[in-house]
């Protein structure tokens, strides 16, 4: 029927709608986290003290970082599933500049300048072939990181002989286990990346693209915009952002485990869908994509304080990302 | 006199207490062809969507052979014989004829077996009674447009439909193709059918219809036969106030040439394609669907491969490989398709309008918001675009609004010659004539307009000269003073 043509009447109230919409969708988990975590004060005495919610932060850090660059590449309808597989591998790569034996000084403090250039460039490489089968092979995106998921866990095993590279020194731990003025580095890290990313995606001319890409690639196309190196671009930003988060599990650990971050990438997703971003593109905020791993990491917590066993919390996860979504739609055919 | 096949009065219906529809009155009889016309916000669309069972009306009543009814859902209407054919058709495309006509109620054998032969025979007897000559072992994907048509409308037949809607079923045809829907409509006439047909387009209203009725503003405006009526009248009865021409035309054009094509290949056959255009003159490049229009734009601006032929802007020879290098030598371009290629729906309408001048809305890599801001506006201002604010989502906008937000982006870039592939399509009178207004300031403000229109009317209207094409070659050139519907015609086919 005419939709689009004939709606001048009734303009102002889709208007409305349309504006209201994204903020109950923003406020709409944001409530599901807030009620959440005043559920779980209630019933756990622990759960609302100062070193659980830093522990809650921490360990959802690590997915966070993952899941914004994860927003970059699905707004312009890409997925990217090899994050997994990228943290590992920046996990031993980088790793393996930062052992005790590589610095020549046991326990050296220096900062790990090298260990850390080497590994955000390990992730932005292994992310720009995705990149490049994506942007310029029309590779879909499925399958291109699908192949990447493999081949970055391949090479992990390969580079690191299959074995933890163990012994790290300590100014590469502080990546994992430091913190400054009393908050851990990784949340740091978390907030920066957060803070960064929501600049880059409101405020730059690259976020304008990302967003013009995603909603209509042939409309961005006619409007002259770069639309290969922008969709390459948001490849080579997730695994960069998928090397950070594999240095600081590596430097936590203490060692690097070539089978980290296995099954990381649906966490990332789920934390993304989440957190309002359609995964047709163009629709999304990375603040939705913070809130939505927060609410994962919240639950997971709620649940460890419960004791309720681990194997339950992965069914409730996988429940949340449906109903998420579910929510979004029925609200998207009431409009 | 015959009964009516349906006849609607008093439909009233609101969303969220504004009032969409008003008055809504309607009287089909059988064997007749009723335009139902209005421009956008009208209410036609709302009063299709009652009779078809999507919305429920909040007052009114729809008697179908005179019995009272009220359907809940698109099913029971369908039950009832009432049947749509849309806009944008969604066929299956790798099914066959046969199967799309009667998807979800095969005729079954044992075992739950789908009885092919049967169901071949059913489809190939429905679609030769109309001598639609199709095969109903053809795949959807290799039919034409127009033919895509046809099977819907053997399959509203295959339901027994006696009330058959049509909605805009021209805009993706051609003249040619066109007439082949025409003389299906007229057989359905012929057997008793009603039919109710929405359409922007008034001359082909009044080249088909029996009757009328005409809404605005959410209320019956009149209701009667078109023999009674010609079309000045019925343009002055959709938009409410006489309008003294339908196109706006002061520019002319001058000496200079802006841009010159000679020798040009592009995709689909189209070769040697030679023509220029002046400052200040408005050419139409005139052909049937499939006739290497759109090629011949996607060519010049970037969009398919680097092929034979010159380019030639301001005298000088141009390289145009992608659409940044067409934008920098001063060229824009509405595409055919605004949905496809035009418009980022999910965005608002001021992603839309800054789209194209990103780079100089910014310092360095972080944008001006407030530039941003003021650009839209004043493309708001000068377009006369009606939206309540720039932050609204231009998926929001009607057609006419929508197709000036895609101008209001090119004319953010300064350009210098305006591509137009089909600028009216799906846009109603109303905001057709400020489309018309649009070019005709840009072209006496010294730029240069192409535009491509399968509309003759339009060509007629608009264009100082006619380039006609014809399988993907230049056929003839027509100046103002030789057009004609029948010279334009006789060049394209």
């Amino acid at each position: 029927m005419e939709q689009q043509t004939d709606t001048t009447g009734t303009d102002r109230r889709m208007g409305t709608a349309s504006r209201m919409a994204p903020a109950l969708q923003r406020y709409g988990i944001l409530i599901a986290l807030a009620v959440l975590c005043i559920v779980l004060s209630v019933v756990s005495e622990n759960f609302l003290t100062s070193r659980n919610i830093i522990n809650v932060l921490r360990q959802t850090s690590i997915n966070g970082i993952l899941a914004v660059g994860m927003t970059f590449v699905i707004l312009t309808r890409g997925i990217d599933l090899s994050v997994g597989s990228v943290v590992a591998l920046v996990g031993v790569v980088s790793a393996s500049f930062a052992t005790t034996s590589a610095a020549g000084v046991a326990g050296a403090p220096y900062m790990p300048l090298i260990p850390v250039a080497v590994g955000l460039l390990t992730g932005m490489a292994v992310g720009s072939v995705s990149g490049i089968a994506v942007a310029r092979f029309s590779v879909p995106a499925f399958v291109a990181t699908l192949g990447m998921l493999s081949a970055a866990r391949g090479l992990t095993l390969i580079y690191a002989g299959g074995r933890p590279i163990p012994a790290l020194t300590d100014g590469y731990r502080w990546i994992g286990t430091g913190d400054i003025g009393g908050i851990p580095v990784p949340i740091i890290l978390f907030g920066l990346v957060f803070a960064i990313a929501h600049f880059v995606l409101t405020r730059t001319r690259f976020g304008r693209h990302v967003y013009a890409v995603g909603g209509n690639p042939h409309a961005a196309k006619v409007s002259g915009l770069p639309v290969r190196r922008i969709r390459f671009a948001v490849y080579a930003i997730s695994g960069a952002l998928a090397g950070v988060a594999g240095m600081i599990l590596a430097a936590r650990t203490g060692s690097a485990l070539p089978q980290a971050g296995v099954a990381y990438e649906l966490d990332a997703l789920a934390a993304v869908v989440i957190g309002g971003t359609s995964l047709a593109g163009g629709i999304g905020r990375v603040s939705g994509t913070v809130i939505g791993a927060l609410l994962i990491g919240v639950m997971n917590n709620g649940l460890d304080l419960l004791g309720v066993e681990s194997y339950y919390q992965q069914v409730i996860k996988g429940a949340l990302v449906v109903a998420a979504v579910m929510l979004d739609r029925s609200r998207k055919t009431e409009d | 006199m015959a009964q009516p096949l349906l006849e609607a009065s008093g439909f009233r219906k609101s969303f969220n207490g504004v009032a969409a529809l008003r008055l809504g009155q309607f009287t089909l009889m059988p064997g007749s062809v009723h335009a139902l016309c209005g421009g956008n916000g009208a209410g036609k669309s709302t009063l299709l969507k009652i009779l078809m069972g999507i919305h429920h009306r909040d007052a009114g009543r729809l008697l179908r052979n005179a019995a009272e009814v009220t359907f809940g859902n698109p099913s029971q209407a369908l039950d009832n014989g009432i049947s749509i054919i849309e806009q944008e058709l969604s066929p299956v495309p790798a099914m066959t004829v046969a199967e799309n006509i009667y998807l979800g109620r095969e005729p079954v054998g044992l075992f739950g077996r789908i009885a092919f032969r049967e169901m071949n025979s059913r489809a190939q007897d429905l679609l030769d009674g109309f001598h639609f000559g199709i095969r109903a072992d053809t795949l959807m994907m290799d039919l034409t447009v127009a033919q895509t048509q046809l099977v819907e409308i053997a399959k509203a037949l295959s339901y027994d439909a006696e009330v058959i809607i049509m909605d805009e079923p021209t805009s993706a045809l051609g003249e040619a193709e066109a007439d082949q829907l025409f003389a299906a409509i007229a057989m359905l006439k012929a057997r008793g059918k009603g039919v109710i047909y929405v359409s922007h387009r008034l001359s082909e209203i009044c080249g088909i219809c029996d009757s009328y009725t005409v809404f605005r503003d959410g209320a019956f405006v009149e209701t009667g036969a078109l023999a009674d009526i010609d079309k000045d009248r019925l343009i002055q009865l959709v938009v409410g106030r006489p309008l003294t021409e339908e196109f706006v035309k002061d520019n002319t054009p001058g000496d200079d040439t802006l841009l010159a094509v000679q020798g040009l290949a592009a995709d689909r056959g189209v070769r040697d394609v030679s023509f220029s255009v002046r400052r200040g003159e408005i050419l139409a490049l005139y052909g049937l669907m499939g006739s290497g229009r759109t090629e011949i734009f996607d060519r010049l601006f970037g969009l398919s491969g680097q092929t034979a032929g010159q380019i030639m802007i301001d005298g000088a020879p141009v390289t145009i490989t992608t659409p940044r290098h067409a934008i920098d030598a001063g060229l824009a371009y509405v595409t055919e398709d605004r949905k496809r290629s035009g418009l980022v729906l999910t965005g608002d309408v001021r992603d839309n309008l800054c789209l194209a001048t990103l780079d100089r809305m910014g310092v360095g890599p972080v944008m001006n918001t407030r530039a941003e801001g003021r650009a839209a506006a004043r493309m708001i201002d000068v377009l006369n675009i009606r939206t309540a604010s720039d932050r609204l989502s231009v998926a929001h906008l009607s057609g006419g609004n929508q197709q000036k937000v895609v101008l209001g982006k090119w004319f953010l870039t300064e350009p210098r010659i305006l591509l137009l592939d089909e600028p009216t399509r799906g846009v109603d009178v109303g905001a057709k004539r400020e489309i018309y207004r649009v070019m005709s300031d840009f072209a006496r403000a010294g730029g240069a307009v192409v535009m491509v229109s399968s509309e003759t009317d339009e060509v007629l209207g608009m264009a100082d000269r006619a380039v006609v094409m014809r399988d993907g070659r230049v056929a003839g050139e027509l100046d103002r003073a030789a057009m004609s519907a029948e010279q334009l015609l006789h060049l394209a086919v």
